[in-house]
């Protein structure tokens, strides 16, 4: 059996093998990635993970500082201003952030998606509504109007989620309506049609395929845009209501302590910093690793 | 040219429309106005009064065209809270918001721009590793959190500048640092970005087969290029750091009209509220108008076009 | 005027690194250029000739590495003179005209500005006067309405206008050398002919010293006063234009000449000369004739020598054999 002795020479990594090397051996993509599964578990195992009840108050035991200032490891973040355990809350408030970025991407990503596809694909009319359309949502000012609709259907998580959701899907359309337009031109799209395929059918299993990296990178960045804008609106008393733990809500009620207790502020914000730091880096990492001719 | 202008102008204009009618909408939103100022205790008869008196009981699409018809003439209504007419409450805020706005879009710009162009003339140096993770951390970097670090190191800590308030020069600083951190790491990779290219290209190696020097082989052949993408980044930027500011305004207790958009909001006050999203918006739209009739006069190619 | 060449080069290398090791894209190049004579420096994409140009101007990517025995211009230590006595050398004694006109010009400025600039830069005068010398010039390069081109920007130039200004353009100081890199490659075949004319045609008018490089022999055989033949790095053959066209010695050098199409010595339909096989890698050392494996004349000791072989009247060679052809007793 030796008709083609070459063709061991031949096989090599797959183009699959060959990403998964790239991703790892990405710097960015890897730090991020780390941090972002640690919390992901943090998030997930919260009940098992917190040393307290997060919405337990203890009046006794207010503003405790954490025990690299002094305080005991019955509080290792020490408490907030009503006793409230820091750490334990700063845990749940991981699954908060988490699940606003995850689900906001998910509804944002589809709107987005759906409009994007659409307006590469048909071109012409559909095009020039959807380009419209994504003109005015960038008009609208993201951070004012999301607080106006959740000040006026009151702040609850689904009520953020939904807003931000049906606000962040600009970057999506963008981004999917010029990778569908570099895609539909190509020989194997018009092989598709040629052969009779159904619309739908060439949008699925031909189109999709080639723009999916390119939807994960904005997934990752857009995560991390509702993630702080979360933060922002609860900072401003118009996102998720207390007692919920929210990191931007905490930051806010550290707010009024800051001239005397200013880690109250500044443990939640670094680990807010973290979270979407960790996400960008992964984002940008996959960018660079999916399509090494785009970097820089 | 003109072609070009008047097309990006019929555009911008029907955005406006469309936004405006949105930002009217909102106001149905909660249901029945009438209820929201005359308040949850309120009976009835009041409430049937208040909306008689705001014309509430009148179809919606007439409402949004006499809104819309005294909106043209910067008539916004009176604000439920503050008995004024709104139009003059944010003329009144809104130099705070427009200085902070410039101010912000000035320091990102002196920042942003050198940074980029030294990333790009020694790429992987120091300077650019310095100038990626700032522009990766930016974006990361909540902004209410950096003002209240801003504010604890400068205000609380080093006694050195006012934490909170609008009355003297030293009052803007750390709202514009804040603010421009914002708009920086876009304008710093797209600076590093064109200027990669663009000294790559082959007019540049012209330029040093005259004899150029490198200072203006940098700056008059590559940068005057790389540049233009740029200037309409910036114009774009400010019209998002307009929309912006509430956040830095609610950090620094400004006075400004992202202020008092916070305020309505908590105060019910919708009138103001539709009034702030719509001259928002309109900022936005006038920046990115402003950004595509900079661009095509920039460059040459689309200038004669 | 002095007897010593305008430019002269020996034992010119460039290396460039790379991942897989270096790449020695130019090895030990020697040539003399004297003033108002035309060198034309031909060779297939790839060997070297563009790098050379670039070199002599020290234009090089700052990652390739340039050494050399000499290399003067005018009496001028190229290697020892400060990058602002070389700024102070280019675009006013010797100045280069690039292969791509469409993209050499600036985009963002007008053709004016940028006739003048080289002038501005190198002589006090003022801007009236520069002005008046980039009118002068661009009507000489064959543009009409002059004037009125001077306020246009390059892209309303076609590519034809454009390297008549790129012309206009390097001889806005009358420079002693000019380098043109495969000026024509870029243009329509109409008006490869017309810009090579004009450029031959200001040269001898000015008295300047040519460097052409091409892959057209054609162009060659009309032209040059002297012929380097550069193959994978190496001048093969150098020497009058005369003497290489009467009597090619290298095998490269007949390859070539054998493969210009010749009205009456060439039949209708007949396949033109090709030389069959591929360049060799420069990555690494590079030893022996870089030609050998392209060669019908190749013998063992090719593959570790390529003496240089000196005819009359300067024709020189590198070829194991003493004129070019392979006979039995080499072989031994």
């Amino acid at each position: 059996m030796t008709a083609f002795p070459d063709a061991l020479e031949i096989t090599g990594p797959t183009p699959g093998q060959q990403l998964r090397r790239r991703m790892f051996g990405h710097q960015g993509f890897m730090i991020g990635a780390v941090f972002l599964v640690l919390l992901v578990i943090i998030a997930l195992l919260a009940p098992v993970l917190a040393p307290h009840d997060p919405y337990a108050q203890s009046l006794s035991n207010r503003m405790v500082r954490p025990v690299f200032m002094g305080g005991t490891w019955e509080h290792p973040l020490g408490t907030d201003h009503l006793g409230r355990d820091y750490l334990s809350r700063l845990i749940y408030g991981a699954r908060v952030s988490l699940m606003i970025g995850a689900v906001a991407a998910l509804i944002s990503g589809t709107i987005g998606t759906a409009l994007g596809v659409a307006a590469g694909y048909f071109g012409g009319r559909v095009d020039a509504v959807v380009t419209f359309l994504i003109n005015v949502r960038l008009a609208m000012p993201v951070v004012l109007v999301a607080l106006a609709v959740v000040a006026i259907l009151g702040g609850s998580l689904s009520v953020v989620i939904g807003v931000l959701g049906l606000l962040l899907w600009d970057r999506f359309a963008v981004v999917m309506r010029a990778s569908t337009l570099q895609i539909r031109g190509r020989e194997f799209v018009a092989a598709a049609r040629a052969v009779g395929c159904s619309t739908p059918r060439i949008l699925l299993s031909e189109i999709m395929p080639n723009i999916v990296n390119n939807l994960i990178v904005v997934v990752t960045l857009e995560m991390a845009h509702a993630i702080l804008l979360e933060a922002a609106l609860s900072f401003l008393g118009v996102g998720v209501q207390p007692p919920t733990p929210s990191w931007g809500l905490m930051v806010s009620e550290g707010k009024n302590m800051m001239l005397f207790e200013p880690w109250l502020v500044l443990i939640p914000g670094a680990v807010l910093f973290v979270l979407v730091l960790a996400i960008n880096l992964m984002g940008d990492g996959l960018r660079d690793v999916t399509a090494p001719e785009n970097r820089n | 040219m003109l072609r070009f202008i008047l097309k990006r102008l019929g555009l911008a204009l029907l955005v406006a429309l469309t936004v405006s009618f949105i930002s009217f909408s909102l106001l149905f939103l909660s249901g029945d106005p009438a209820i929201a100022i005359a308040g949850e205790s309120a009976n009835a008869e009041d409430v049937a009064a208040i909306r008689a008196l705001y014309g509430f009981d009148r179809p919606m699409m007439v409402q949004y065209g006499d809104w819309l018809w005294h909106a043209l003439q910067f008539d916004f209504g009176v604000s439920y809270y503050f008995r004024l007419p709104v139009a003059d409450l944010i003329a009144e805020r809104l130099s705070v918001t427009m200085t902070l706005g410039v101010c912000g879009i000035v320091f990102a710009l002196l920042i942003a721009v050198p940074l980029g162009v030294i990333a790009a003339i020694r790429p992987n140096s120091l300077i650019d590793r310095i100038a990626l993770f700032l522009s990766v951390a930016g974006q990361a970097m909540p902004s209410f959190w950096f003002g209240l670090i801003l504010i604890v190191i400068f205000a609380i800590q080093l006694r050195i500048l006012p934490a909170s308030g609008a009355d003297t020069w030293q009052h803007f600083i750390m709202p514009t640092i804040v603010l421009g951190y914002y708009a920086m790491p876009a304008i710093m990779r797209l600076t590093r970005a064109g200027m990669l290219e663009v000294l790559s290209a082959d007019y540049i190696r012209t330029a040093r087969a005259k004899g150029a020097s490198e200072g203006r082989v940098l700056f008059k052949h590559a940068l005057r290029n790389a540049i233009i993408p740029v200037v309409s980044l910036a114009a774009v930027q400010m019209g998002f750091m307009l929309g912006g500011s509430i956040v830095v305004e609610s950090v620094f207790a400004l006075h400004g009209a992202g202020y008092l958009a916070w305020e309505s909001i908590g105060r019910n006050d919708l009138p103001t509220v539709q009034a702030l999203i719509l001259v928002f918006a309109l900022f936005y739209i006038v920046f990115t108008f402003l950004a595509d009739v900079l661009n095509a006069w920039l460059d040459p190619r689309m200038r004669s076009a | 005027m002095n007897d010593a060449p305008l430019l002269s080069v020996r034992g010119l290398t460039l290396d460039i690194p790379t991942s897989g090791g270096t790449l020695h894209a130019v090895r030990g190049i020697d040539f003399d250029l004297n003033r108002g004579e035309t060198l034309c420096i031909v060779g297939e994409s790839g060997s070297g000739k563009s790098l050379t140009s670039l070199a002599l101007m020290g234009l090089l990517a700052p990652k390739i590495r340039r050494t050399a025995v000499r290399m003067t211009f005018d009496g001028t230590d190229l290697q020892k003179a400060s990058r602002r006595q070389l700024r102070q050398l280019r675009g006013d004694r010797m100045s280069m005209i690039f292969q791509e006109p469409m993209t050499s010009l600036n985009p963002a400025y007008t053709i004016g500005d940028q006739l003048t600039e080289t002038l501005l830069l190198h002589k006090k005068v003022s801007r009236a006067k520069a002005r008046a010398r980039a009118i002068e010039l661009l009507e000489k390069v064959g543009i009409t309405a002059a004037e009125s081109r001077l306020s246009q920007y390059p892209h309303q130039l076609s590519g034809g206008l454009r390297q008549r200004v790129m012309i206009a353009m390097a001889l806005m100081c009358e420079p002693e050398l000019i380098i043109a890199d495969e000026p024509t490659t870029a243009l329509d075949v109409t008006i490869q002919a017309q810009i090579l004319r004009l450029l031959v045609d200001l040269q001898r008018e000015m008295n300047m010293a040519l460097i052409l490089i091409t892959h057209d022999l054609g162009v060659v055989a009309r032209v040059a006063d002297k012929v380097a033949v550069m193959y994978a790095g190496e001048l093969v053959e150098t020497g009058p234009a005369s003497a290489i066209f009467r009597n090619p010695a290298h095998p490269y050098t007949r390859g070539l000449i054998n493969c210009i199409p010749v009205p009456g010595r060439n039949e209708r339909g007949a396949r033109l000369g090709t030389i069959p096989g591929i360049v060799p890698s420069l990555v690494g050392e590079v030893t022996g004739c870089p030609f050998r494996g392209r060669c019908d004349q190749r013998v063992a000791i090719c593959d570790t020598a390529a003496p240089l072989r000196r005819l009359p009247d300067g024709h020189e060679f590198r070829c194991v054999h003493p004129d070019g052809h392979r006979h039995e007793e080499v072989t031994a």
